[in-house]
């Protein structure tokens, strides 16, 4: 059987009738199904003083609900399948790709918790999970360098009332206080067929898919939909802050606020960000690592989110090299893209990335990213999964004079944060004019 | 009809598994090709292992064999390192380099419709790399740089260390980015015959996996790598197998001071990768640290809450290899981490062998999900590689297995019995030594052997 020729993601679609949508995709490669659950419900369904708590709450779902009650992994291991989830600011996900022969299994387990979780939350997994999470914390910000850099930033970039202002993790304080009577409100509230996307993809039919989620999931209880979060947040001048870490050598962070994901402009400023700083061919590593040597390694990326972007970029300087320079360096490159544009090769270029990439997308059914993943995620934010093609259609159909718009109208030098990631006590290597800023 | 949710519902048989069949192949100059047809979606892989790596690094010039394999992308021909880079990102190839401790991996992974674009070029880059002074000189700084930065790391930082106690004696004991030392004394003419040495057709072994079939995938692989050139030197000389040394210190420190938590190692030299008791050393890896679900990760995760996860595992080299646990603790539990992980290691041994229950789990966990890990071109093409790297035969992958399934309870404690000896584990922790000093001292393994990050 040869293979597609163009990156495509076929699928099916049904909800059932308490408002659970259900996508199949089939691929019979290999013995096995993926078996995805989004629920729409992230950090930024949070409010301060409780922070942290739906990435807390994803751990409880691994640990029991009341039919089984007790860890979700030792089943599904001894059924050879593999099993995790994730959370950030917009969406919880959850998965298992399992061997064909264990997709009821899986169903059974999914459908338990999203109907049945709340009888096996005790004070002790509560405690525990609390625990846990505080080592995640520790391990993945505090123990690590530049680790409070994306918390100092968001904090500036967003209102202290909006819910990116604080990162998924949420604070030590907030986390540490969270109580079996918030897990009962958050699970009431979001955690129900209407709010959730249940996709299987692999080695299945599509009709017994669909009758497998009716069995499983047709007999839950419909949920209120939760109440939209609306949030807004702008910056009306050039923010400067430095913070003192761990670190050998300073860095600095620059990031503004950009379009919401998938909104006009959202593709462009993406492409924008590998033109600027993915792979050796890029602008700003050609000037900043190989020509000038101001910098060790460069990156920018616009992170796509539900209620407004953020284009972030960053350089850490090279040994005796000042951030001041290299944030010159970047303002003229800026400058020259919002005044130019890409050229030609750089657009042929990003076409043919993109299409290599699309195409690498579609290689494997499950796991974060995998085919399962991207059809609950355009359904979850689109409500349609079709939007693969559509979003494909969005970087190939990206022309020079659109990118350059974006970057014209959106990185500007006049609203931004400037964040100096600078070693302990030489806060004088940070970019002038910097505020000392705290995390924690 | 209502679901019962009196029981889980059963699992069904596992569907037979079987792997792609391999073909192999020697070109004229001697190179060792396996091509595999993988029909899924239009993406074809290159891989090649090339025979040297940390192990091929001379004693003073840790690091080479890395910095060699990071110089041949940075030039070919006329084309220059952007150059370099624009080919391939025109034709949207992932391209990555691993230089382990005993094969440097090169991977290459683009549409199918620019499979001799892709390998030609994999070809330009690996057989006629530039070598340009000035592209040396710059590749070393950014690795000095890199070094420098790593010593913020604590993975990084007692993965390092954790190496030297290991392999005092060893070309293995060092990381492959090499020492501050031994960077800076690098000079280019040392690249050159590192590239020279290493990088020949007698020494490598291609894979190519991708929707063609095994005629047209051979064809690529003559087309792209049939020109490049045998040598008549001899092979260079193997390095010798490993003896464990005796008297490495107990307890280890790295201060840091003020750290949330302490990056723990356990362990000490155990295995070899090619061992007749490999499927037994996997099941007791399984139930010990090898997984979600493993005693080692219950207790220190689920029921204490010391650490985001702790895990244990082989890390597999041609010669002796370590067996270890790491884990990153809270400060304040790092004392009571060690303990409960000792009391594990222990335990296994034969005053808790495996429960028939944990056997189940552990078999079935590295059984039946097995064709999972076969899904891609890149998957199948990497895992075909390993073959070359450690001799192992074409069928390995079929009789993965029911080997595993064969495997007991009593071959698993008599496996831990033999490679797993927690009275030589070396003990591994950077962290906040004034915080934990005290509690340290009640293990009873005396004072600590302090050292810094910068050795």
């Amino acid at each position: 059987m040869r293979a597609v020729d163009s990156p495509s993601l076929p699928f099916s679609k049904q909800t059932l009738s308490n408002g659970l949508d259900v996508i199949v995709h089939e691929d019979h490669h290999v013995p096995i199904v993926a078996v995805n659950v989004w629920y729409h419900v992230g950090s930024k369904n949070e409010r301060p003083g409780r922070t942290g708590f739906a990435h807390l709450f994803e751990h409880l779902m691994f640990e029991g609900s009341e039919h089984h009650n007790s860890g979700y992994f030792p089943p599904l291991q001894q059924a050879g399948g593999v099993l995790n989830g994730s959370t950030n600011t917009d969406r919880t996900n959850y998965w298992e790709v399992v061997p064909t022969s264990a997709l009821d299994l899986a169903l059974w387990m999914e459908s338990d918790r999203m109907g049945y979780l709340l009888p096996a939350v005790t004070q002790q997994r509560l405690e525990t999970q609390r625990d846990v999470v505080l080592n995640e914390r520790r391990q993945n910000y505090e123990n690590r360098p530049y680790g409070y850099a994306l918390m100092a930033l968001t904090s500036v970039l967003y209102p202290a009332d909006h819910p990116y202002h604080w990162l998924t993790i949420g604070s030590s304080e907030d986390i540490s206080a969270a109580r079996l009577d918030d897990v009962h409100e958050f699970f009431r509230t979001y955690y129900h067929p209407g709010n959730a996307s249940l996709s299987l993809a692999g080695d299945i039919d599509t009709a017994r898919g669909f009758e497998l989620a009716e069995r499983y999931f047709g007999d839950l209880p419909a949920g209120r939909a939760p109440e939209p979060v609306q949030a807004s947040a702008a910056l009306d001048r050039e923010q400067r802050l430095v913070l003192e870490d761990r670190v050998q050598m300073p860095r600095v962070y620059m990031a503004w606020h950009s379009p919401a994901m998938f909104s006009e402009h959202d593709a462009e400023l993406d492409l924008l960000a590998d033109l600027l700083a993915n792979g050796k061919t890029s602008r700003l590593y050609r000037t900043l690592v190989y020509e000038e040597r101001l910098a060790l390694d460069v990156s920018a990326f616009q992170s796509s989110r539900e209620l407004g972007s953020f284009f972030l970029l960053a350089a850490t300087a090279a040994p005796g090299k000042s951030l001041t320079d290299i944030a010159a360096a970047v303002d003229v490159e800026l400058e020259r893209v919002a005044d130019e544009g890409p050229s030609d090769a750089e657009m042929e270029r990003a076409r043919a990335q993109t299409e290599a990439h699309f195409m690498y997308r579609i290689q494997t059914v499950g796991g974060f990213g995998g085919k399962s993943d991207q059809l609950n995620a355009y359904n979850t934010f689109r409500r349609d999964p079709a939007f693969f093609a559509t979003d494909l259609a969005r970087y190939r159909d990206a022309t020079a004079a659109g990118v350059r718009d974006a970057a014209r109208a959106y990185l500007r030098c006049d609203q931004r944060v400037m964040l100096s990631v600078v070693p302990r006590g030489q806060p004088a290597l940070a970019l002038s004019g910097s505020n000392p800023v705290t995390v924690g | 009809m209502r679901v019962d949710r009196s029981q889980l519902p059963a699992v069904g048989s596992d569907p037979a598994f079987k792997f792609p069949r391999i073909v192999r192949h020697t070109l004229g100059n001697g190179l060792a090709v396996r091509t595999l047809e993988h029909y899924t979606v239009p993406v074809v892989t290159f891989v090649m292992l090339i025979d040297g790596g940390v192990v091929s690094d001379p004693a003073g010039q840790e690091g080479l064999a890395a910095i060699t394999a990071d110089m041949v992308d940075e030039g070919t021909g006329d084309l220059t390192a952007i150059e370099v880079s624009e080919s391939l990102a025109q034709i949207g190839a992932d391209y990555d380099v691993d230089v382990g401790a005993d094969a440097i991996v090169f991977t290459l992974t683009t549409l199918e419709r620019f499979a001799e674009r892709g390998g030609g070029l994999l070809a330009d880059l690996l057989t006629r790399p530039s070598l340009r002074l000035e592209d040396f000189e710059r590749v070393r700084q950014m690795r000095l740089d890199r070094l420098r930065q790593l010593k913020d790391s604590p993975p990084a930082v007692a993965e390092r260390a954790f190496l030297r106690l290991m392999y005092p004696d060893h070309p293995y004991g060092h990381l492959a980015i090499g020492n501050d030392a031994s960077l800076s004394g690098l000079e280019l003419e040392r690249v050159v015959r590192c590239h020279r040495d290493i990088f020949r057709p007698n020494r490598a072994t291609l894979v190519i996996a991708g929707p063609m079939t095994h005629d047209e995938l051979r064809q690529v692989a003559d087309t792209t790598f049939g020109g490049w050139g045998t040598s008549s030197d001899p092979v260079a000389s193997t390095i010798a197998d490993v003896a464990p040394s005796a008297g490495a210190p107990r307890l280890t420190v790295i201060p840091r001071e003020g750290a949330a938590q302490s990056e723990l190692r356990i362990g000490h030299l155990s295995a070899h990768r090619n061992s007749p008791d490999y499927p037994s050393l996997l099941v007791m890896n399984a139930v010990l640290g090898g997984q979600f679900v493993s005693r080692i990760n219950l207790k220190l995760r689920e029921e204490k809450g010391f650490t985001y996860g702790a895990r244990t595992g082989f890390d597999w080299r041609r010669r002796l290899s370590p067996f270890a646990l790491q884990a990153s603790v809270h400060s304040a539990s790092t004392a009571e981490a060690i303990r409960d992980s000792f009391a594990e290691l222990e335990g296994i041994r034969g005053a808790r062998p495996p429960t028939e229950k944990e056997m189940l789990l552990a078999r079935a966990s590295l059984t039946r999900g097995y064709p999972r890990n076969f899904e891609t071109a890149q998957q199948v093409a990497r895992s075909v590689a390993q073959l070359a790297l450690y001799d192992l035969p074409d069928t390995y992958f079929e009789e993965f297995i029911p080997k595993v399934n064969a495997v007991s309870a009593d071959q698993v404690v008599s496996a831990a019995q033999r490679y797993i000896d927690p009275a030589r584990a070396s003990i591994l922790v950077v962290g906040d030594h004034h915080a934990i000093a005290d509690s340290l001292a009640s293990l009873g393994y005396g004072a600590p052997q302090l050292l810094s990050a910068d050795v």
